[in-house]
């Protein structure tokens, strides 16, 4: 796990499942293996559902930080 | 090509699921189907697969609406009885997702224009409900090289098989040739059931939507046959014939016949006989 400056940065705040995962994913697909891509998602359902759909996909989640009322997940594409 | 805020909205539920994602969708929106006959199978087939996005689907049909058609065809409306079916179904189709094309053949296919039609599309849907088209249709594709998905419904039941020319069998490799005039009721005399033409054209679409994924295992060298009145599906192998007169070793059939129109040709009283 690194501190690094992630290779993309996706703001979903205010977008309701399922579309802030269709977006995430969507952005993974875009992205080459191995890259980090950060992800602003809402309390609640959001950081209930979108990393653990994006773990079904196979992907990796570094890390997820609460922040106010946000939380900050960081992806490993894999 | 990357998709619009629109479009990921419109598709949102189908990019989510493993098998399609953004790269799928893009494969969809790109892909150009054609469907020949705007009736009880082309209908379900149509708007699922106009629904999901297919960026080009052809329509060939010659008929205008009637009312006896909206039982079963349920692209058509009452309000566009009369119009061409071509036209309501591009109506229809558009009204559910105007980003998509829609090109009408207001037509019967013959052995002379089917070649000229097929050829721009990357899989055909056979929803006609003679077996004149059907064998040329058949023919025409195994001719092309053009992937055929074959649906067939009659009374509470149906039927449909993928074909890949020169790799899985083809429709006669089923049945060599059209039964004689007579012999089989259309439809028209028959009867159909509703929901059986949208079971059997459902599961074309999905076959078309498999073929242009490139995902899951196509329908190919077996029949499905459905049964509305025990729900039952069964599936019965269909292996190549190597005698088949289309596409076997030795074909016979090499070039396009029009077969007699003998549902229209048909005296009244064997119409009247057993089914009426």
């Amino acid at each position: 796990m690194s501190d690094a400056v992630p290779n993309e940065v996706l703001n979903l705040e205010n977008i309701a499942c399922p579309n802030n995962f269709v977006r995430t994913k969507l952005k993974l697909e875009e992205m080459e293996t191995g890259q980090t891509l950060e992800v602003i998602l809402d309390d609640g359902e959001p950081i209930r559902n979108v990393p653990r759909a994006v773990k079904e996909e196979g992907h990796e989640i570094l890390k997820a930080e609460k922040i106010d009322n946000k939380w900050k997940i960081l992806i490993k594409k894999i | 090509m990357k998709l619009t805020d629109a479009q990921i909205e419109r598709y949102s539920r189908q990019l989510i699921l493993p098998n399609i994602g953004g790269k799928g969708q893009e494969k969809i929106l790109n892909a150009k189907v054609l469907v020949i006959g705007a009736g009880g199978l082309g209908s379900p087939a149509s708007l699922y697969l106009a629904s999901a996005g297919v960026g080009k689907i052809g329509i060939v049909d010659s008929d205008k609406v009637e009312v006896n058609n909206l039982q079963r065809q349920i692209v058509h409306s009452t309000s566009t009885v009369g119009k061409p079916k071509v036209d309501s179904a591009k109506e229809r189709l558009n009204a559910i997702n105007p980003e998509i094309e829609i090109v009408p053949f207001n037509l019967r296919l013959t052995s002379a224009n089917i070649m000229d039609i097929i050829k721009d599309y990357d899989i055909v849907v056979d929803g006609s409900d003679n077996f004149p088209t059907r064998f040329l249709v058949n023919d025409a594709c195994v001719l092309a090289k053009k992937p055929l998905s074959h649906g067939g419904i009659f009374r509470f039941d149906g039927q449909a098989i993928t074909i890949l020319p020169g790799e899985s069998a083809c429709y006669r490799c089923l049945f060599p040739e059209p039964p004689p005039p007579g012999l089989v009721p259309s439809c028209q005399e028959a009867g159909i059931l509703g929901v059986v033409a949208g079971i059997i054209g459902t599961i074309q679409a999905n076959e078309v939507l498999k073929y242009i994924l490139k995902t899951g295992d196509l329908l190919t060298g077996r029949l499905l046959v459905f049964n509305a009145l025990d729900s039952s599906f069964r599936q019965v192998k269909v292996p190549k014939d190597p005698n088949c007169p289309v596409c076997g070793k030795n074909p016979t059939v090499t070039e396009l016949i029009d077969y007699e129109q003998f549902c229209q040709v048909k005296p009244r009283s064997a119409a009247g006989g057993s089914d009426g």
